[in-house]
């Protein structure tokens, strides 16, 4: 059954979402913005890489209709998000959950980021003018070289 | 009987490109300037056939060819002139021949321009250049022919895909590929380098127009398809993390580090291998993205309609395009030694503080995008990576980067002062204060990350300003000689500045995506809405007609103060041969910010869902991406570029400081 | 040791070249998603009958093995794969039962009386409620509830002869022996 909402949802900071109708929204502001926050975060399974907020597909639409219920009904955040992975799995988070399988994942880019850096600071060491020794002073045969090298200028 | 020329041309194409990928080779290694010269002429041939073969298959757009299959699943008589031509590279095989067509223009323009190459040095990067052509026309021969005919030919197309005909979306690709495509200039150069056995700073020099060219495309492209997406999807959205977007990214700032590494070799004559690597892998990065768009390995809503044949010939071209350079790197890449030597904290510390994050940064975005496939390979749980992820791992990496970017250009070669350099920006400190404390002020309560991303952004536009201060002696010297030195100031330092001054433009627009309003109701005709300071009144809709669709055309009048700002007329379009129907945005912008409106669906009783929204700064996002191409352009166009100009450079009159 | 280092750049190519041939070579889809809810036990739910017919519901599957199959008269695959169906309904020994899933009654009773009416129960599923409650993203799809009443296998899109002979039918007969 759709709802009949006239609501003005102004909603500043990254709350604007995109797919939804004003008669899924929810009257109250405060239930109207965790619903949001909550399907940000879920994906929208029939379309490629998009939140249930952005799709303007079928099943986003009931999934966000579902999930206003679920909050309305009393369901914490979390409680509301596990009603719906219960259903269909972690695929549909956004956010990939931090286990096992995922540490790769998430813990991979500090973990570049750290021994690239290390890498670097190795690297930066060689290629100081001190690290690579002073040269060698010249002997006296080329620096009369030189000398005649120089005298000769740029004609 | 046309067709069949193309479909010729295009073979005759692949045996030219053998050609260019095997006797310049050949003759560089055996100093015969006959075979060398070979490269130019199969070169510029081949470039002539591509095009030919291109420009049948536009034609056989334009007059609407269903004897042909690319053109019946495709077009149809219907669409406007300006989709039937730019429905050419809406689809897989068409694509493919822009590919080519743009390859073998860059071939030919080396060919053309590379007068000032050494011969054996121009004719092995021909070389490298004729065999990927060669790949990619095999390519398209074998498995995504455009020419093939179906006969008897129906009486009509399946037409174009709705959302693609879209001015916005009509060019975005052929830039892209100038991006794409234009990298394999380098990716050439590096290899040719390799073969030799030499990199020198004339080398950085020849490479660095190449990569910059493509870079200025690339960006172009990015922002076009960036840009197209936020007007057309109904809700103003700009960046999704999507496969294909990411793969876009990537040899994007993997060119940006290679642009800003090639300085240092052409300065400096170090970091050679490293900028070598770096050019192999941009385009290796472009050769990927190829592969993920077209094998169906991800789900993306770009992706072209898959076929495990494809995916299979583009992995055998990639083991052999990419497997066969890095190879050829690992054996002779730690015979490139280097020369010059710096302390960290100098302008090379910098350039490669640049080159970590970027480095990383691309690393992450591969990781992200190709994680969930890599997990269901080895038969893991099916995850998703979404904006989730990308922000909490991307965005920190490019925090430190640019913080360093307003400092770099400040330091000096082989031995920087940063607390000096961080002195003289005294004014971007104060700067930023300003922008820091009073936007937390302002918006008590508020985003405080945004305000400080507006803080960051004014950071790099105070340091990309101080140091065209300092080389212009502005307040340090008088006026007139301030004068002369900004009217002579070379051109890449003005494409460096305004480079940089685009970035901080773009992240301004990035950070005030914090601040949109926005606003969601069911409106009826003679309803009027606050928003954001203006009142929207809605008077109503009315049915209108396209060439290929039926709308309906909104009607809303937006005022401020009583005054009135702008008409706007958000339409939703339904296509009957595709049964889709699309919105029409209407966008009402002042440079400064944008109000948006869309229109929903009708609830059956008079009203209709409108969705308004208010976003400030969000056309910078745009207006620093262009900036920073036309920063590339500006720096393209310095009398540098033409090699040779070296000589030239000695005798002119010393202007501004040495280095940049 | 920094010859090694020369090596990493194309040893980690051929790492991510074989995971692009493993992902080309499984066959897997990248667009089908496997169920959450296998061994979970099927969702309780009440469904209306297509006007007159009787509905469906948990209840009615009564501690046998069955097959659930969600439909729509707007679905061209569930066409598709409709012979099957009745072939499926004639030939195995478990019940076949249909949902019309997000379909108005009339066109989904049309739907049956064009193509044939392989259910022995139908029920209405109008809001697309209990598909969601089943992990349903889209129809066809077709689930195998065993003894107990638990889901212990979905097919996603339009059944086929494979898909049929090398899972389904091997996994109602196990069921149907336990």
């Amino acid at each position: 059954m759709r709802r009949r909402a006239f609501l003005l949802a102004a909603l500043a900071a990254p709350l604007t979402a995109r797919a939804v109708e004003p008669a899924e929204m929810l009257s109250d502001p405060k239930l109207e913005a965790r619903a949001r926050a909550i399907g940000r975060e879920l994906r929208c399974l029939v379309c490629q890489n998009e939140s249930i907020d952005d799709s303007g597909a079928g099943l986003a639409h009931d999934l966000r209709v579902l999930l206003r219920e679920r909050i309305a009904a009393g369901d914490s955040d979390a409680q509301a998000t596990q009603y719906i992975v219960n259903r269909y799995g972690q695929f549909v988070l956004l956010k990939p959950p931090v286990e096992p399988a995922t540490w790769a994942l998430w813990f991979g880019p500090p973990a570049l980021l750290a021994l690239a850096a290390l890498g670097t600071v190795l690297f930066l060491r060689r290629r100081r003018p001190e690290a690579m020794g002073a040269p060698a002073p010249l002997d006296e045969a080329e620096r009369q070289r030189i000398a005649q090298l120089l005298g000769e200028g740029d004609a | 009987m046309m067709v069949e020329l193309g479909h010729f041309a295009l073979v005759l194409a692949l045996l030219l490109s053998v050609a260019q990928a095997s006797l310049p080779l050949y003759g560089a290694a055996r100093r015969h300037l006959g075979l060398m010269e070979v490269g130019r002429g199969a070169a510029l041939a081949s470039f002539v056939l591509v095009a030919l073969a291109f420009a049948v298959l536009i034609n056989a757009y334009v007059t609407s060819d269903f004897s042909v299959a690319n053109v019946v699943e495709n077009s149809h008589t219907d669409k406007p002139l300006l989709y039937k031509i730019t429905g050419v590279w809406g689809n897989h095989e068409g694509s493919m021949v822009l590919w080519v067509f743009i390859l073998t223009l860059f071939g030919a323009a080396v060919a053309w321009f590379g007068d000032n190459l050494p011969p054996e040095l121009r004719a092995r990067v021909l070389a490298v250049q004729g065999m990927i052509g060669t790949g990619f026309l095999l390519f398209i021969l074998f498995t995504s022919n455009p020419f093939l005919r179906v006969l008897p030919a129906p009486a009509n197309g399946q037409g174009l895909n709705p959302v693609l005909q879209d001015p916005g979306l009509a060019f975005h690709p052929p830039f892209l590929y100038l991006g794409y495509v234009g990298f394999s200039v380098a990716f050439s150069f590096a290899v040719a380098a390799l073969i030799e056995g030499r990199v020198d700073a004339a080398w950085a020099r020849w490479v660095r127009p190449w990569t910059l060219a493509a870079w200025c495309a690339l960006t172009i492209g990015i922002a076009m398809g960036s840009w197209w997406a936020y007007y057309t999807l109904g809700w103003g959205g700009w960046w999704f993390w999507d496969p294909v977007e990411n793969a876009s990214l990537m040899p994007w700032l993997a060119g940006t580090a290679l642009l800003h590494t090639a300085i240092v070799v052409e300065k400096r004559d170090t970091l050679k291998s490293w900028t070598i690597l770096l050019a192999i892998v941009t385009f290796s990065l472009s050769l990927v993205g190829t592969f993920l768009v077209r094998s169906g390995v991800l789900t993306s809503v770009h992706a072209f309609a898959v076929d495990p044949t494809r995916g299979t010939f583009i992995l055998l071209l990639l083991l052999v395009a990419i497997g066969g350079p890095l190879t050829l790197y690992a054996v002779r890449a730690p015979a490139l030694k280097g020369g010059g030597l710096f302390a960290p904290l100098s302008r090379e510390g910098a350039l490669v503080l640049n080159n970590l994050l970027l480095a990383c940064a691309v690393a992450t975005v591969f990781l992200g995008t190709l994680y969930p496939l890599f997990l269901d390979a080895v038969g893991g749980p099916k995850v998703s990576v979404g904006y989730p992820f990308f922000n909490r791992t991307f965005v920190p990496l490019m925090v430190p980067l640019l913080l360093a970017v307003a400092v770099g250009p400040l330091m000096a070669w082989k031995r920087g002062d940063l607390l000096g350099a961080l002195q003289r920006m005294w004014a971007a400190f104060a700067v930023v204060l300003v922008v820091v404390v009073g936007g937390l002020y302002a918006t008590k309560g508020g985003p405080v990350l945004a305000v400080l991303g507006f803080g960051l952004a004014a950071w790099v536009a105070m340091g990309a300003l101080t140091e065209w201060a300092e080389r212009v002696r502005l307040f340090r010297a008088p006026p007139g000689e301030t004068l002369r030195r900004v009217v002579n100031l070379p051109r890449s330092a003005y494409g460096m500045t305004i480079a940089h001054l685009g970035v901080a433009v773009a992240v301004a627009g990035f950070a005030a995506s914090a601040f949109e309003t926005e606003s969601i109701q069911t409106m009826r005709a003679g309803d009027t809405i606050p928003i954001a300071g203006f009142s929207l009144e809605f008077t109503g809709v009315e049915p209108v007609q396209g060439a290929n669709f039926n709308a309906d055309r909104g009607s809303f009048l937006l005022r401020r103060d009583g005054a009135l700002v702008a008409e706007l007329h958000p339409e939703r379009r339904f296509f009957p041969l595709h049964q889709q129907t699309t919105a029409k945005t209407a966008i009402h912008t002042n440079f400064l910010a944008d109000f948006y409106l869309a229109l929903g669906d009708p609830d059956g009783k008079g009203g209709w869902a409108v969705r308004a929204y208010w976003k400030p700064l969000v056309p910078w996002i745009w207006i620093g991406a262009v900036m920073m191409a036309l920063g590339g352009l500006m720096s393209l166009s310095d009398r540098r570029w033409r090699v040779g100009a070296a000589a030239r450079a000695r005798r002119a009159p010393p202007v501004a400081a040495p280095a940049e | 040791m920094r010859r090694a280092l020369f090596l990493l750049p194309v040893a980690l190519f051929l790492v991510l070249a074989a995971y692009f041939g493993l992902a080309l070579t499984s066959g897997r889809d990248p667009h089908e998603l496997p169920s959450a809810m296998i061994d979970k036990p099927a969702p309780a739910f009440t469904l209306a009958g297509l006007d007159g017919t009787p509905g469906l519901a948990r209840a009615s599957l009564g501690g046998q093995v069955a097959i659930v199959n969600f439909f729509a008269s707007w679905c061209i695959p569930c066409r598709i794969e409709h012979p099957l169906l009745m072939r499926l309904s004639e030939t195995l020994s478990v019940p076949v039962y249909g949902i019309a899933y997000k379909d108005r009654p009339e066109d989904a009773q049309q739907f049956l009386a064009q193509l044939g009416d392989p259910y022995g129960r139908v029920g209405l599923d109008e809001s697309g409620r209990v598909g969601i409650d089943f992990g349903v993203y889209g129809v066809p799809e077709t689930y195998v509830i065993d003894k107990a009443g638990r889901i212990r296998l979905r097919h996603v899109g339009p059944l086929t002869a494979e898909a049929v002979s090398n899972e389904l039918a091997p996994l109602v007969k196990m069921l149907g022996r336990s």
